[in-house]
C-alpha cells in the first residue's frame, strides 16, 4: 500500500487531490498570433453568454412565484387541535425542556366544566408563547410532544422591523378550528 | 410460600426467617450477619432487612421498592417491586430459597447471598410487576404533578419493558377533594397504603383508608370527610406516584422548572426544615427534604423531617423562611436541568464606556410576551389557575 503522509510542503501540495476533477490547470505559455487578436475569445464570450437567453431561467419571481418546501422542512410551529376543534396541548412542558434555545414558555390552567369543547385534556396552555427570534427551528419541540400538539409547518417567519414581532403566542401559533372555522382550516391546511 | 418458608426455618432452630420478635431482637443487638448481595458482602446486625442491607451497600444493588417506607412502621410486602433471589439461605442452610422473595420483608441471615441485579430471574419478575402496577395508571405524565419526581415513572422506565399486553379498559375513579389542600386521583394510586400508615402514625385521627376489595380497593374518606390535621399534607410526600397531589401546587408548573432550595423556619409544630420549590423569588410549592431513597430526611434533631400542613401549605412567600442554599440534585435527574452550576454573569461594561448611559433595549421582554409577568404570581393563585385568572391581564 502506499503511503499518504507528505514529508514536506511541496510533496504535500502535490499530493493534494482535487475533489471533482474538473479543476483547470492555469495556461501560462506565452499568447501566439490568434491570442493577441483577442477576437476569437470575445466571440467565444458572446456566444455562451446569448446562449443563455434560450435556456430556462434558475430563478424564481419571488414573491409572485414561490417554490415548493420540501415535506421534511421545519418552519414556523403551529399547535394542533384534534378533529372536535379542542386544543390538544397539555401544557406539559416537554417542549420546553426539549427546547436547545429554551425558546419555548407556557402556563398552565385547569380546566374547568363548561371548557370540554375548548381543550382535550383537563389541564391546558393558557398560555403558550415561542420566542422565534431564540428559536432554531430543530424541530426538538416536535419530537418531544406526547400529544401531537406541537408541529412545524412548512412556512417560515414572515420579516419585521421590530423584535416584538416575533414573540409568538397562543393567537398566532394555534390553527384555525376545523368545526368552526372550517374554510379557514382548509386554507390553511393547504393541498396536502 | 410463606409456610414453606417458615417450616425451612423451624427446622433449623437457631435461625429465623420471619419478622424478628422482640427476643430475637436483643440477641441479634450484639451478633453481625454477613450477607452477600449481587457479590458485594456486607455486615449487618440481624434483623436487618436485605432492602436495608442493600440500601447500606447503595447504588444499583439497592432493589425498588414501591410501598416500603423506612420511616414508617408496617409498610412494605404489597408492591412486590423489591423482589430478590435468595441463592444462599444461609450458612447452615445453604438451600436457596424456592421463590423469589420480597426484600423488605425478609430478613437477612448469616452467609445469606442476594441476588439482585445479577439475578435474570429478578429481572424478568420485576418486569412483570411493573406490568401489573401499570395495567390501571393511566399514561396521563404530561398532566400529572408528580412528573419528574414519580417512582412509578423512574420505576418503569428502568426495570419495565416497553410494552404491555393489556387489551381493557382501565379502572378509573373521579377525582376527589381531600379537603382543602390535597387533591386525590384515585386512577393513578397503586395502593401501596403508604399514605394509610402516615395518617396512623401521624395523626391522631385517621379518616382516610383502602375500602373495597380487589379491582374496586380504593383510597376514601368516609363521606367525604375533609382531612383537617397538622401532618395530614405528609401523605402527598409519601406517596411515590401522582395520587395526593399539593392542590396548592396543582398545574402551576412542571417539577423540573422550579429550582428546589433548602429553608426552614421556626414552626412550634414540626421541625420547620423543608425544601423551597422556586422559580424566581416565588415559592412555588414547600415539600419535606428527601435522601436518596426518595423518602423523608430526618431533621437535624435526629427524628424524621414531617412537616407540618402550615409549613407546607401557607408559607408561599420567600421572607418566611431562612433560605440555607440550593438542594443538591442529582446530575441525571431532569430537575437539575436548566441549572447552570459556576455560571458567571459578564460584568456590564456598557454604562462604564457610555459615562453612565444605560444600554438601549431593542426589546423588553416583559412589554411583549404574556409569560411570566412580573406582577403576576400565580404561587399565590389558592388553587390551580383557571381561565379566569388569565383573562383579566389578556390584551385580547
Amino acid at each position: 500500500m502506499q503511503t499518504l503522509i507528505p514529508h514536506n510542503a511541496d510533496e504535500s501540495r502535490r499530493m493534494m487531490q482535487s475533489l471533482t476533477n474538473r479543476a483547470k490547470p492555469v495556461d501560462r505559455r506565452p499568447m501566439n498570433f490568434v491570442d493577441r487578436l483577442y477576437l476569437p475569445a470575445v466571440l467565444k464570450g458572446m456566444s455562451i453568454t446569448f446562449g443563455h437567453i434560450f435556456k430556462k431561467p434558475p430563478t424564481i419571481k419571488y414573491p409572485e412565484q414561490t417554490r415548493e418546501f420540501s415535506p421534511v422542512f421545519r418552519g414556523l410551529h403551529v399547535l394542533n387541535r384534534d378533529e372536535e376543534g379542542r386544543e390538544r396541548c397539555t401544557a406539559c412542558g416537554l417542549c420546553a425542556v426539549a427546547c436547545p434555545a429554551e425558546a419555548i414558555t407556557m402556563e398552565a390552567a385547569e380546566r374547568e366544566p363548561g371548557e370540554e369543547n375548548l381543550y382535550r385534556e383537563e389541564k391546558y396552555a393558557a398560555r403558550y408563547e415561542i420566542n422565534m427570534l431564540r428559536c432554531i427551528f430543530c424541530g426538538l419541540c416536535e419530537e418531544a410532544c406526547p400529544k401531537d400538539a406541537i408541529y412545524l409547518s412548512e412556512t417560515f417567519a414572515p420579516s419585521n422591523f421590530a423584535r416584538k414581532g416575533f414573540i409568538y403566542g397562543k393567537k398566532d401559533l394555534l390553527i384555525p378550528n376545523p368545526v368552526t372555522q372550517p374554510e379557514e382550516y382548509a386554507k390553511a391546511k393547504g393541498k396536502r | 410460600m410463606h409456610r414453606r418458608f417458615v417450616a425451612s426455618a423451624a427446622r433449623n432452630k437457631k435461625t429465623s426467617h420471619s419478622a424478628p420478635g422482640p427476643c430475637v431482637k436483643i440477641i441479634a443487638m450484639s451478633e453481625l450477619f454477613k450477607v452477600t448481595i449481587d457479590n458485594i458482602t456486607i455486615e449487618v446486625p440481624a434483623g436487618t432487612t436485605i432492602l436495608q442491607a442493600a440500601r447500606k451497600i447503595g447504588g444499583e444493588v439497592a432493589p425498588p421498592a414501591m410501598c416500603y417506607y423506612s420511616k414508617l412502621k408496617g409498610s412494605g410486602g404489597k408492591c412486590r417491586t423489591c423482589l430478590v433471589e435468595v441463592s444462599k439461605g444461609s450458612e447452615k442452610d445453604p438451600r436457596p430459597m424456592p421463590k423469589l422473595v420480597a426484600s423488605c420483608r425478609t430478613t437477612v441471615m448469616d452467609g445469606m447471598e442476594v441476588k439482585n441485579i445479577t439475578s435474570e430471574k429478578v429481572i424478568d419478575a420485576r418486569a412483570g410487576v411493573v406490568e401489573f402496577l401499570l395495567l390501571n395508571h393511566p399514561l396521563d405524565c404530561p398532566i400529572c404533578d408528580q412528573a419528574g419526581e414519580c417512582h412509578l415513572q423512574d420505576l418503569s422506565y428502568e426495570h419495565g419493558k416497553e410494552g404491555t399486553r393489556f387489551e381493557f379498559q382501565k379502572r378509573t375513579f373521579h377525582k376527589h377533594d381531600l379537603g382543602p389542600y390535597i387533591q386525590l386521583h384515585m386512577t393513578r394510586c397503586i395502593l401501596c397504603y403508604r399514605c394509610v400508615f402516615t395518617a396512623d402514625q401521624l395523626t391522631n385521627k385517621r379518616v382516610h383508608g383502602v375500602l373495597s376489595r380487589g379491582d374496586h380497593a380504593e383510597i376514601a374518606t368516609y363521606i367525604e370527610k375533609s382531612l383537617d390535621n397538622d401532618f395530614i399534607g405528609n401523605v402527598i410526600d409519601v406517596c411515590p406516584v401522582g395520587a395526593l397531589t399539593d392542590k396548592t401546587f396543582r398545574f402551576k408548573n412542571r417539577v423540573w422548572f422550579t429550582k428546589p432550595v433548602d429553608a426552614h423556619r421556626d414552626c412550634d409544630k414540626c421541625c420547620g426544615e423543608v425544601q423551597l420549590w422556586m422559580r424566581g423569588d416565588e415559592v412555588f410549592r414547600v415539600t419535606a427534604r428527601k435522601d436518596e431513597w426518595g423518602e423523608i430526611k430526618d431533621s437535624s434533631k435526629g427524628s424524621t423531617g414531617w412537616i407540618c400542613n402550615e409549613c407546607r401549605f401557607e408559607k408561599k412567600f420567600a421572607s418566611d423562611w431562612t433560605i440555607e442554599g440550593p438542594t443538591q440534585v442529582n446530575r441525571h435527574s431532569v430537575i437539575s436541568q436548566g441549572h447552570y452550576v459556576g455560571l458567571k454573569k459578564p460584568n456590564e461594561t456598557f454604562e462604564k464606556v457610555m459615562n453612565g448611559r444605560e444600554p438601549r433595549l431593542f426589546m423588553d421582554i416583559h412589554s411583549v410576551s404574556e409569560v411570566n409577568k412580573p406582577e403576576i404570581q400565580l404561587s399565590l393563585i389558592h388553587g390551580p389557575a383557571h381561565s379566569d385568572d388569565f383573562k383579566e391581564n389578556n390584551k385580547d
